[in-house]
C-alpha cells in the first residue's frame, strides 16, 4: 500500500495471475518491501500481537461454537460438556475465554503506546480513530460473549449492562425491551448474543483492514516522532519487522500459555460457575478486569443518566484525542511534563480498575470520584494545557540521528512494572469478598495444586466413598457419568469396576413400548442421578436452601484473596481457593455459637461460611464412613479426600492440562529463544 | 421511504415474539397463606414480584414519612389498593440496574439491594443509594378478598 510495487513473480503461474489481480504485489509493497521505521521498539510489536490474538478468537471461537447450544436450559451444560467430552474442549475453551483477557491486555498496551508516542496525531487521526471504533467492537464483542456460559455473572452481568440503556430518557424502557425480546433477559436474549457475538469479530476483522491500510497511508509513527525521510531511517519490513514481531508473538504467547494451563480460572469469576438463576442475584457483581475502570465511573456517579453517560464518554473522549492535543511535539519522550502525567494517567486507570472490583460503599465511593474526574482532567484539562505551556526538548533531526545517539536504555523494567500491574489490575476481582466476614479457609496442600500437580488416585477412591454415602444424600453430581470413573487421570478404576459401581444406581428410563416409565440398572455412560427430581422438591426438603450440585462445586466458590496476595498467586499458580474453602466448610461447624453472632432457627454455626449460619446441618463425624486402605477415618481425612474427588469432578481433565502444559512450555522456551538468536543476526547490521 | 419500510421488519423482530407476550398474560395469586410479616416472590414476565403482607409497624413507618422529603415522591396511599394496605406488591427489580433487591433488609425496613448499595423502605420507595425511582408497582387488583390478579 506504498504505491505501486516492481515486485514481478518469475513463475508463470503467479504472473498470469498478478496481470490480472495484482495480489502478490499488493501483499509484497505491504509486508516485504514496505518501509518501516528502524528505531522502533518492542511497543511496535503488539499490532502483531493482536493480529495474532484476533485470529486466534476467531478459530477457537468457530470451533467453540460448533458444540455449544445457545439455549437458556441447555447453554451451561453445553459448555461444561465442550470442557468434559470434547476432545482438547477444555483447551480450545481456556484458550478462547483467557484469549479474551490477553486481547484486551493487548489492546491496553497498543493504545498507551500510541498515547505516550503521539500516534494519534497528524497525519494518524483516521487511523486513531479507527482504532477506537476497534475498541467499542471489542467491548461489546467481549460482553456478549462473556454471557454465553450463561452462568450466574453471565446472566447478571448481561442484566446490568443492558440496564444501562434504561437511563435514556424517554425510550430507555423499550430499548431494553427491544434489547432482551422480552421482559427480561433470557432466553431471546441469550439467542440474540450468540449470533452477534459471532458477527462482530467478522466486523473487528474489517476495521482491522482499514486501520492496517489507514496504516501504510501515513507510514508507521516510532518513539522518536519524526517522520522517516532518507532510506537511512527505514528498514524494509520482511525481514527485519517479521522477525521482530514473530519474536513479540513468542513471548506473549507464553505469557498467555501461562493463563491457559496452569491458571485458566485465574481472570474468570467463581459465580460464573453456577447456573444462571433469575430469582438470585449475587452478592457482588463484576465485570470482567477489562471493563473495571469503566464501570468504576459508571459507579462513582450518583445520578444514574449522568452515570451512564460519563461511562460512554470516558471511550469517546479518546476519538477527540488528536484535537485535544496540539502539541507539535509527537513523543513524549520529548516531552518531560507530559511523560510525568502519562504514568499519572496509568496509575489512575489501574486504580479505577481497583475500584470497580470493590464494593461500593464509603471510602472506596470518594476515592473513585476523585478518580474519575482525574480521567477526565487528563484528557479534557492536562493535554490541552501542556499543549500550549509545555517547552519540549529538541527532537533529533532524523530517525538515524536518533538511533546513533541512543543509550542503550532498555523498557524491560518498565515492561516487568506492566506485567505487575496488569496482574494486580486482573486480580482485583478475587479481592471483592475479602470482607464478608468470615473467618479465611486455612490453606491445605493439596496433591494437585502447583504446575505438576496430581490426583491422589487413594483420595479419589475414598472421596467417592464419602460422596456415595454421605453427601449423596442430598447433593446431586450431574455431570458426572460413570464412565468417567474409569477414564484417565481420574480415580483409576477399570472399566469393568466403573460397570459395576453404575449397576448399583437405580436410572429412570423410557417411555417403553407401553409408554411407560421404568427403571433399570445404571450403564457407564448414565450420570450420577440427582436426589431431588427439581429444585423445588430439594428447597422444600430442606428447610429452604436447596442443596448445591457438587459437580462443579470447588470451582463455584472462591474467597478473597486480598492485596497482595492475587499478585503472588499469579507467579505461585496458588488455584486452590475452591478446594481450601469446601474443605474448610466441612469441618468448620461448632457446637458453641460465638458471642455477638445469632444464629437463626433451622440454621447451623459454621466458622467458614459467609454469614456463618449455613442451613446444611454437620454432614461428617469420626468414624462414619470406613475406609479399607487404613487411612485415618476422622473428619479432617474425609474433607479432604472428598474435597479431592470434588475437585476432580470439576475439571477430570486436569492432569492433562497440566502435563501439556509443561510440553508446550518447554516448546515455547526453545522456539522464542531461537526467534530471538535470529532476530539478533538479522538486526546485527541495521543497529 | 421504502427503505424506511423495509427497516422495519428487521427492527421489529427483536421486540418480545407472540409466545412471550402471550406468557406474559395476567396471573392470579392466592394470598391466603402468606402470614403477617411475611413476604413471597412469584414471577411475572421473567420478573420477580413481591407480595409482602406488611406489619402495622412496617405500615406506620411507611406512612410517617415526609413525602415531600424522598428522592421519588410517593405517598405510601398511592402505592397500595385503599382497603388492602397491609399488603405490598412491588417488581423487586432495583431501578438502578436491574439486580433483584433482598426483603426485610436496609435500614428501612423494607428492600436492600445488594449491587451497588441502594435502599428501599417498607413501601418500595427509595431512600438511599444510587437507585433513582421507588420499585415500580405492577399493574394488579384484588379479585377477592384473599387473591389478587397482577398485570
Amino acid at each position: 500500500m506504498s504505491g505501486p510495487s516492481d515486485y514481478q513473480p518469475s513463475n508463470p503461474a503467479l504472473k498470469w495471475i498478478e496481470r490480472r489481480l495484482p495480489i502478490f504485489g499488493l501483499m509484497h509493497s505491504s509486508f516485504v518491501a514496505y518501509p518501516t521505521p528502524r528505531n522502533l521498539n518492542y511497543w511496535w510489536t503488539f499490532g502483531a500481537i493482536l493480529s495474532f490474538m484476533l485470529g486466534m478468537q476467531i478459530v477457537t471461537g468457530v470451533i467453540l461454537a460448533m458444540h455449544y447450544t445457545p439455549h437458556a436450559d441447555l447453554a451451561f451444560r453445553s459448555v461444561e460438556l465442550i470442557v468434559r467430552d470434547v476432545n482438547y474442549g477444555w483447551l480450545l475453551r481456556n484458550m478462547h475465554a483467557c484469549g479474551a483477557s490477553m486481547f484486551f491486555f493487548a489492546v491496553y498496551v497498543h493504545m498507551l503506546r500510541g498515547l505516550y508516542y503521539g500516534s494519534y496525531k497528524e497525519p494518524r487521526e483516521v487511523l486513531w480513530i479507527l482504532g477506537v471504533i476497534i475498541y467499542l467492537l471489542m467491548m461489546a464483542t467481549g460482553f456478549m460473549g462473556y454471557v454465553l456460559p450463561w452462568g450466574q455473572m453471565s446472566f447478571w452481568g448481561a442484566t446490568v449492562i443492558t440496564n444501562l440503556f434504561s437511563a435514556i430518557p424517554y425510550f430507555g424502557e423499550s430499548i431494553v425491551t427491544l434489547l432482551w425480546g422480552g421482559y427480561s433477559v433470557g432466553n431471546p436474549t441469550l439467542n440474540r448474543f450468540f449470533s452477534l457475538h459471532y458477527l462482530l469479530p467478522f466486523l473487528i476483522a474489517g476495521v482491522v483492514v482499514l486501520h492496517v491500510w489507514a496504516l501504510h497511508v501515513a507510514g508507521q509513527n516510532n518513539p522518536d516522532g519524526v517522520e522517516a525521510k532518507t532510506e537511512k531511517d527505514t528498514v524494509a519490513f520482511t525481514p527485519y519487522a517479521t522477525i521482530k514481531d514473530l519474536f513479540g508473538v513468542s513471548c506473549f504467547v507464553i505469557f498467555y500459555s501461562w493463563f491457559i494451563f496452569y491458571m485458566p480460572n485465574y481472570l474468570g469469576d467463581a459465580d460464573n460457575y453456577i447456573p444462571a438463576n433469575p430469582g438470585v442475584t449475587p452478592p457482588h457483581i463484576v465485570p470482567e478486569w477489562y471493563y473495571l475502570p469503566f464501570y468504576a465511573i459508571l459507579r462513582s456517579i450518583p445520578n444514574k443518566l449522568a452515570g451512564v453517560i460519563a461511562m460512554f464518554s470516558a471511550i469517546i473522549v479518546l476519538a477527540f484525542l488528536p484535537w485535544l492535543d496540539s502539541a507539535k511535539t509527537r513523543s513524549m519522550k520529548y516531552r518531560p511534563l507530559a511523560k510525568q502525567f502519562f504514568w499519572i494517567f496509568v496509575v489512575v486507570c489501574i486504580l479505577l480498575g481497583y475500584l470497580g472490583a470493590q464494593p461500593p460503599e464509603g471510602i472506596y465511593v470518594i476515592a473513585g470520584r476523585v478518580l474519575t474526574v482525574c480521567y477526565f482532567a487528563y484528557f479534557l484539562i492536562v493535554l490541552p494545557l501542556l499543549s500550549r505551556i509545555e517547552t519540549p526538548r529538541p527532537v533529533p533531526n532524523s530517525i538515524a540521528d536518533a538511533v546513533l545517539a541512543k543509550g542503550g536504555k532498555v523498557a524491560v523494567s518498565i515492561a516487568v512494572a506492566l506485567v505487575a500491574a496488569g496482574a494486580l489490575f486482573a486480580g482485583t476481582l478475587g479481592d471483592a469478598r475479602a470482607s464478608e466476614g468470615s473467618d479465611r479457609p486455612p490453606g491445605i496442600k493439596w496433591s494437585f495444586a502447583g504446575p505438576f500437580g496430581k490426583f491422589d488416585r487413594g483420595a479419589l477412591q475414598r472421596g467417592l466413598k464419602v460422596y456415595k454415602e454421605v453427601c449423596a444424600n442430598c447433593h446431586g453430581l450431574s455431570y458426572v457419568a460413570f464412565r468417567n470413573l474409569a477414564e484417565a487421570g481420574g480415580p483409576g478404576y477399570s472399566v469393568a469396576q466403573a460397570s459395576a459401581f453404575a449397576s448399583e444406581y437405580k436410572i429412570k428410563d423410557g417411555p417403553n413400548d407401553q409408554g411407560e416409565m421404568f427403571e433399570r440398572p445404571g450403564r457407564p455412560a448414565d450420570y450420577f442421578p440427582s436426589p431431588f427430581p427439581n429444585e423445588q422438591a430439594a428447597r422444600a426438603a430442606n428447610g429452604g436452601a436447596a442443596p448445591p450440585d457438587l459437580s462443579l462445586i470447588t470451582k463455584a466458590r472462591s474467597y478473597g484473596r486480598g492485596f497482595p496476595w492475587f499478585i503472588f498467586d499469579f507467579f505461585t499458580q496458588y488455584q486452590e481457593q475452591g478446594p481450601d474453602y469446601v474443605a474448610a466448610v466441612l469441618q468448620g461447624f461448632e457446637e458453641k455459637v460465638p458471642e455477638g453472632v445469632t444464629i437463626p432457627e433451622g440454621s447451623y454455626f459454621n466458622k467458614y461460611f459467609p454469614g456463618h449460619a449455613i442451613k446444611m446441618p454437620k454432614p461428617l463425624s469420626d468414624g462414619q464412613v470406613t475406609y479399607d486402605d487404613g487411612s485415618p477415618t476422622t473428619v479432617a481425612q474425609y474433607a479432604k479426600d472428598v474435597t479431592t474427588f470434588l475437585m476432580w469432578t470439576a475439571e477430570p481433565h486436569m492432569e492433562a492440562r497440566k502435563q501439556l502444559g509443561f510440553q508446550v512450555f518447554v516448546f515455547l522456551i526453545i522456539f522464542t529463544g531461537l526467534m530471538y538468536f535470529t532476530k539478533k543476526k538479522v538486526w546485527a547490521d541495521a543497529h | 421511504m421504502g427503505g424506511v419500510a423495509t427497516l422495519w421488519p428487521f427492527i421489529s423482530q427483536m421486540n418480545p415474539d407472540a409466545s412471550t407476550i402471550a406468557a406474559g398474560a395476567p396471573i392470579e395469586v392466592d394470598l391466603t397463606p402468606v402470614a403477617e410479616g411475611q413476604d413471597i416472590k412469584v414471577f411475572w414476565r421473567g420478573k420477580p414480584i413481591y407480595i409482602s403482607h406488611r406489619t402495622k409497624k412496617q405500615i406506620e413507618e411507611a406512612r410517617a414519612v415526609n413525602v415531600a422529603s424522598l428522592p421519588d415522591p410517593q405517598s405510601d396511599e398511592a402505592r397500595v389498593k385503599a382497603g388492602h394496605e397491609q399488603w405490598l406488591v412491588v417488581i423487586g427489580i432495583c431501578t438502578h440496574l436491574g439486580c433483584i433487591p433482598i426483603a426485610h433488609e436496609g435500614n428501612y425496613d423494607g428492600f436492600f439491594c445488594p449491587c451497588h448499595g441502594s435502599q428501599y423502605d417498607s413501601s418500595g420507595r427509595i431512600r438511599q443509594g444510587p437507585a433513582p425511582a421507588n420499585l415500580p408497582v405492577p399493574p394488579y387488583q384484588f379479585v377477592s378478598d384473599t387473591k389478587i390478579q397482577i398485570g
